[in-house]
């Protein structure tokens, strides 16, 4: 049952709310990940880890409503291969959803450090701590993180490309759920 | 680095070998059955800690609590906590300074009874110069020649200046740090 030729109005909030924590929580990551340990380090570490754990929060509640509310259908004159590798594009970006944080989460679980979310839900810990794990699931929450943000750009590179074309409106597809 | 480490267990033994006893050093702590664990709360986050390297002349008797003696002796530089960078921040001046004062130490003045192999060992805490009076409440259960003790205690790290300066904000580290020692005992102590 698709829904038309626009997104709904949750799916555009969710969209875009994603999209600001998410680029928020990379440059967060990104930038403390070249500080030295201080207090201010520490701070950020956390709420770049409370944006996470959000972000993780957000993309279930977005699966749920993208698995129950089918987006609007690409029109058949867009070539098949552009809507394949859109299909493709946007399966990796939930994929990424869910793989950054969970890997920060098991990274920081093994490093010792507990999630206590906003400093007051404590996060269960489902890994052990563990030093070499620990240097393993950083890599490992680094290079998704990168991957991530290689998706995105080629996701807003593609958007920008496509929302220029004639005659349908890529852009105004995320931006209203009116025609 | 492993001379440097050697040098300081070579003084850690010096020093507690050559530290002031009223002491008969009647039972002999098991290294390997005892721990000094603490918890330090950063941001709501509980980080579980300990010292790896420990020692102490402890002569008590459950059944007479109150003519007992605990003289403990912790290697701050031992700290095992977070990441290495923890641990190298720990070793600075404004937190353990284990450059100039690396031992933390214990001296009872009384051990108080509490009924039901329950005791308070009332003593002197002294981190980096600075000495207080704590109360370690312990429960002791004695099993043949083996003595265990276990027990809790809260101490304000900013007491001992631990953690001073930009660190001292305690929204971001707690000042109470929770210590729990767990040690394992042998041999009786003598009347």
């Amino acid at each position: 049952m698709s829904e038309g030729t626009h997104y709904t109005t949750p799916a555009i909030v969710l969209h875009w709310l994603m999209a600001v924590l998410i680029v928020g929580s990379l440059s967060l990551g990104y930038y403390v990940s070249g500080l030295p340990f201080s207090p201010s380090s520490l701070r950020l570490i956390n709420y770049h880890k409370w944006l996470g754990i959000t972000i993780l929060a957000l993309a279930a509640l977005r699966l749920l409503w993208r698995l129950s509310h089918r987006p609007p259908a690409l029109p058949d004159y867009v070539p098949g291969w552009q809507q394949w590798s859109a299909h493709v594009g946007h399966w990796l970006l939930y994929a990424l959803f869910f793989a950054v944080p969970l890997a920060g989460w098991a990274y920081s679980s093994a490093a010792g450090y507990p999630i206590v979310y906003f400093g007051v839900l404590p996060l269960p810990d489902w890994v052990s701590p563990d030093k070499v794990l620990a240097e393993q699931l950083a890599s490992l929450h680094e290079v998704l993180a990168y991957s991530l943000a290689a998706v995105i750009a080629i996701h807003v590179a593609a958007a920008i490309k496509h929302g220029m074309d004639e005659p349908i409106d890529y852009l105004h597809r995320m931006l209203s759920s009116k025609p | 680095m492993h001379l440097r480490s050697a040098i300081v267990s070579s003084c850690f033994a010096a020093a507690v070998v050559s530290a002031p006893l009223s002491v008969q050093a009647a039972q002999k702590i098991v290294p390997a059955q005892s721990e000094v664990a603490f918890v330090s709360k950063q941001m709501g986050v509980p980080m579980q800690g300990k010292f790896e390297r420990f020692d102490g002349q402890i002569a008590v008797d459950p059944a007479r609590p109150e003519s007992g003696k605990v003289a403990f002796t912790v290697d701050l530089g031992s700290v095992a906590i977070g990441t290495p960078e923890t641990l190298i921040e720990l070793r600075k001046p404004e937190w353990f300074d284990t450059a100039k004062s690396p031992l933390a130490t214990f001296q009872s003045t009384s051990i108080k009874s509490l009924g039901s192999g329950r005791v308070d060992v009332v003593g002197k805490l002294t981190i980096k110069g600075i000495s207080k009076e704590i109360h370690v409440p312990m429960t002791l259960v004695q099993q043949g020649d083996t003595l265990k003790a276990s027990g809790e205690f809260t101490i304000k790290r900013l007491d001992y200046r631990i953690g001073a300066g930009e660190w001292g904000d305690t929204g971001l580290v707690a000042d109470e740090v929770v210590v729990r020692p767990r040690l394992t005992l042998q041999g009786a102590a003598t009347p």
